[in-house]
């Protein structure tokens, strides 16, 4: 009977090093969960606000004489938001139809095109605009803010956001036709 | 009439100069021609953000072929390695980089978190190699003399004692 029924200290890692451990790993599984969440959010999604963004201008382009544009500034219209590139084929498909598409609104003055080129170099995105004869204000989106704001997921996306500056529509890949892009504008006009 | 020669050779001499010295001015100013291997020494510092995970001097999208053609022009317009790497980050984000820019909290985190861990280590193993207190007489008691160190412990001893 040498035993003893009194049970041993416990010998262990210390209360303090344990709330350390746990509070790291917590730490790194919610870092992992928000990658994880961003990853499979996609782009941004109609009703939500757009935040107010600027868009600088390539040289030769403009919005009322303004060689940057802010999106609040243009409160009260419908904004097409159109992400392209010139090494982007399917950005070619529907580049003709969003400059006609451009004319036809322009004199009304209730819609304004913005064209922002996504990782793009300059000399060859003139081109492209020279080629498909684009005259909407179109500039860089530097620092790929704006289409990481965006969350887009490739080149051509277009993102239709109205007077209140709400996103209505979001248009993944090229248009296929000018009605197409006329029947997102007249219903917003309409409302 | 020999002086009036003289002077239109001088006149012709100059001319030739002077033409020549202008031609071999945007020559000088584009500097050498860059080769591939220029071009790549930069390019495999960069990643394009359309095709994430390929350095850029590998990379076969028409994208990176873009970019590695303007490496070429700021390279043959004499804008040094630095200058071109500032003018992609500028242009398309920090994530360009293969490396991420020298900044102080790049290197501030990883040296709290390393020293973090060096800290719970030492803390550990104290812990662990401190001998624990022996305090119910185990096998190596049994034959010594030694009295118990809890009283509680020696009570129960005395009280079996006078059992037996």
């Amino acid at each position: 009977m040498t035993d003893s029924t009194t049970p041993a200290p416990r010998r262990g890692v210390p209360l303090w090093v344990q709330i350390i451990i746990w509070v790291g790993l917590l730490g790194l599984l919610g870092i992992v969960a928000l990658g994880l969440r961003r990853t499979q959010q996609g782009t941004v999604q109609p009703g939500q606000k757009i935040e107010n963004f600027s868009l600088p201008m390539y040289t030769g382009y403009q919005h009322e004489g303004k060689s940057e544009v802010h999106l609040e500034d243009l409160r009260g219209k419908v904004v097409v938001l159109n992400f392209w590139a010139s090494w982007c084929k399917p950005c070619e498909q529907e580049a003709a139809e969003m400059e006609q598409a451009w004319k036809q609104y322009e004199p009304t003055g209730k819609v304004v095109f913005l064209g922002a080129d996504y990782v793009d170099t300059e000399p060859e995105a003139r081109v492209y605009m020279k080629k498909f004869g684009i005259t909407y204000a179109n500039g860089p989106d530097l620092a790929t803010k704006i289409s990481q704001y965006f969350r887009i997921k490739g080149v051509p996306e277009t993102y239709f956001i109205d007077q209140e500056g709400v996103l209505k529509y979001v248009q993944v890949g090229p248009f296929t036709s000018v009605d197409q892009i006329r029947s997102q504008i007249d219903k917003m006009l309409s409302e | 009439m020999k002086a009036n020669s003289s002077q239109t050779a001088f006149y012709t001499l100059l001319f030739a100069l002077v033409l020549t010295g202008l031609c071999a001015v945007p020559v000088l100013a584009q500097g050498p021609t860059p080769t591939d291997d220029d071009v790549n020494r930069i390019a495999k510092q960069l990643y394009c953000p359309v095709c994430e995970s390929t350095p850029l001097d590998v990379c076969p999208t028409e994208a990176c072929r873009q970019w590695r053609d303007l490496i070429r022009t700021m390279l043959a317009d004499g804008k040094s390695e630095v200058e071109i790497k500032q003018y992609f980050v500028d242009h398309y984000g920090a994530r360009v980089l293969a490396e991420p820019p020298n900044r102080w909290v790049s290197y501030l985190v990883p040296a709290v978190a390393i020293l973090l861990g060096v800290l719970i280590l030492v803390r550990g193993f104290q812990m662990w190699m401190k001998p624990s207190p022996v305090i119910n007489g185990g096998p190596e008691q049994t034959n010594s003399d030694a009295p118990p160190v809890d009283p509680y412990v020696a009570r129960l001893e005395e009280e079996l004692k006078k059992q037996k």
